[in-house]
């Protein structure tokens, strides 16, 4: 299993074999506080690297969430839509949120490892 | 202009707040525990707000001023009991609302609790229809925090005895480190509470005293998902100049003697729309489901005609579920009409409901 990899936009990824799983980070469920909705892209559906591939909702506002990288989605977490305050709990484990069969293997190189990622987080939450 | 701070600035400070600007002022959002945590712990316990934003007016006059007030407000001032309140609105003209208001008859005139962003228009309007016969004082030197939840009394009752006495929307002058404080049984929560107006130098020490003996400091996210499960009118959302009170579903804080009558700012419209009825109406709605739908959501009926639109929603940590008010036409304002309200492109069904979502536990008394 490959080293987990993060983009800007805030969510992991986890690579193993040609399937990955996705989610958001720590940092991003600090951001947003309380979770109390998620919304799930469709089993079989297609997404694009960096297009919107669901949305949290914090009790203050929504916001989308992304995907880093191109594929077809596999498989999606229904924990965390009957139980949405399962992502404040264990954002990078057991509350991911979709698992991609993914296209391009190289697309995982445009993403940070974890010390440029919490450096990332550090600036821009500053 | 630079946003401006409260007394209790580093007692937020000190308890991890983080401030959002809010009618200028930088107030907390929230604290450490986050919303949810918050709004439970109000609900069970006890919570603290700094509403010191908000306007505290004292208006100074005797039986001439109660005459020029009702030429204002649509309530039987002249027989309002001392250290008696009630919840009102300024309308001009049109009966649209300009700022909804708690008045309190005091020993020395009246007390009126503005909203933090509309209390200088509202002290300038006031100001002019009172034609500068009375002494006026918007208080920068008062601060004002709330105290919300069942033990509330106890916690209170413990730091300024005697308050537990205090009937619901009713208050008195206490004294605290011996400061006048002024506090009302009253709130903003759908919880029993007290709101306790105290010179700004001392509401730091008093909040400290709360906070020891089990109190704690509850943000604005929090105040905003009690209020909307309590069913209460959020102004700049739930209420505007566009809306009366009757549209807003506000008719029981209009005294039915002063209808009769007539004589205050804006009655010509409140009595038509009591007579002919009104085409939109202020209304509960409960998604199905999850899903939020917010503020400015449209809303549509079952033959997908635009019917409304959402003035407030979020999710209801009491409910456990999404709860919403807004604005409806009115032949689909019955309860349990179903509707369908518009998130991210898609129509997810929901329907009317009674307010409040969330049951109120108010201390009764006399009033």
């Amino acid at each position: 299993m490959s080293e987990v990899k993060y983009s800007k936009e805030h969510e992991w990824i986890k690579l193993d074999g040609d399937v990955a799983t996705i989610g958001i980070t720590k940092h991003a469920t600090e951001m947003l506080g309380d979770i109390v909705f998620a919304e799930l892209p469709e089993k079989g559906s297609s997404v694009e690297k960096d297009g919107t591939a669901g949305v949290v909702e914090s009790t203050k506002a929504a916001s989308d969430v992304y995907t880093p990288v191109s594929g077809e989605v596999v498989d999606t977490n229904q924990v965390i839509v009957d139980d949405p305050s399962k992502i404040n709990q264990d954002p990078e484990d057991s509350a991911w949120f979709f698992k991609l069969k993914i296209k391009d293997p190289s697309e995982m190189d445009t993403l940070m490892n974890k010390d440029d990622y919490d450096k990332f987080a550090k600036e821009t939450s500053a | 202009m630079e946003t401006k701070k409260t007394s209790l600035y580093q007692l937020h400070q000190d308890c991890n707040a983080k401030f959002v600007e809010f009618a200028g002022y930088q107030m907390p959002i929230q604290y450490s525990e986050g919303i949810v945590e918050e709004h439970k712990f109000t609900r069970n316990h006890s919570g603290i707000f700094d509403v010191s934003h908000m306007g505290q007016l004292f208006i100074y006059g005797g039986e001439d001023l109660s005459k020029d007030l009702e030429k204002i407000f649509p309530l039987d001032l002249k027989n309002l009991k001392l250290n008696h309140s009630k919840y009102s609105f300024l309308m001009d003209k049109d009966a649209g609302i300009h700022d909804d208001l708690i008045i309190t008859k005091t020993n020395e005139g009246f007390l009126i609790i503005l909203n933090a962003a509309c209390k200088d228009n509202d002290f300038k309007i006031l100001k002019e229809l009172l034609e500068e016969k009375y002494k006026m004082v918007l208080d920068e030197n008062r601060s004002l925090i709330a105290i919300q939840g069942p033990k509330s009394s106890e916690i209170l009752n413990d730091v300024i005895n005697g308050v537990k006495d205090l009937n619901f929307m009713s208050g008195n002058w206490f004294k605290f480190e011996n400061q006048k404080v002024y506090i009302t049984r009253s709130g903003y929560t759908g919880e029993d509470g007290f709101e306790i107006s105290i010179t700004n130098d001392f509401v730091d020490q008093l909040t400290r005293e709360l906070i020891n003996k089990g109190s704690k400091l509850i943000g604005l996210g929090a105040r905003d998902t009690l209020r909307l499960e309590a069913g209460l009118c959020l102004y700049g959302h739930d209420l505007d100049k566009d809306k009366t009170p009757v549209e807003a579903n506000l008719k029981w804080a209009i005294s039915k003697e002063r209808i009769s009558k007539g004589d205050f700012i804006g009655s010509d419209i409140i009595i038509k729309q009591l007579n002919d009825g009104v085409s939109k109406i202020r209304v509960g709605i409960k998604p199905e489901g999850r899903i939020i739908a917010r503020e400015k959501t449209k809303i549509f009926n079952q033959s997908d005609v635009h019917i409304g639109e959402i003035t407030s929603g979020t999710f209801g940590p009491s409910v456990n579920g999404p709860v919403a008010m807004g604005y409806v036409e009115n032949e689909f304002s019955k309860k349990n009409t179903k509707v369908f309200l518009e998130v991210r492109g898609k129509k997810h069904p929901a329907s009317i409901c009674s307010l409040p979502f969330y049951k109120k536990s108010y201390v009764k008394g006399v009033n």
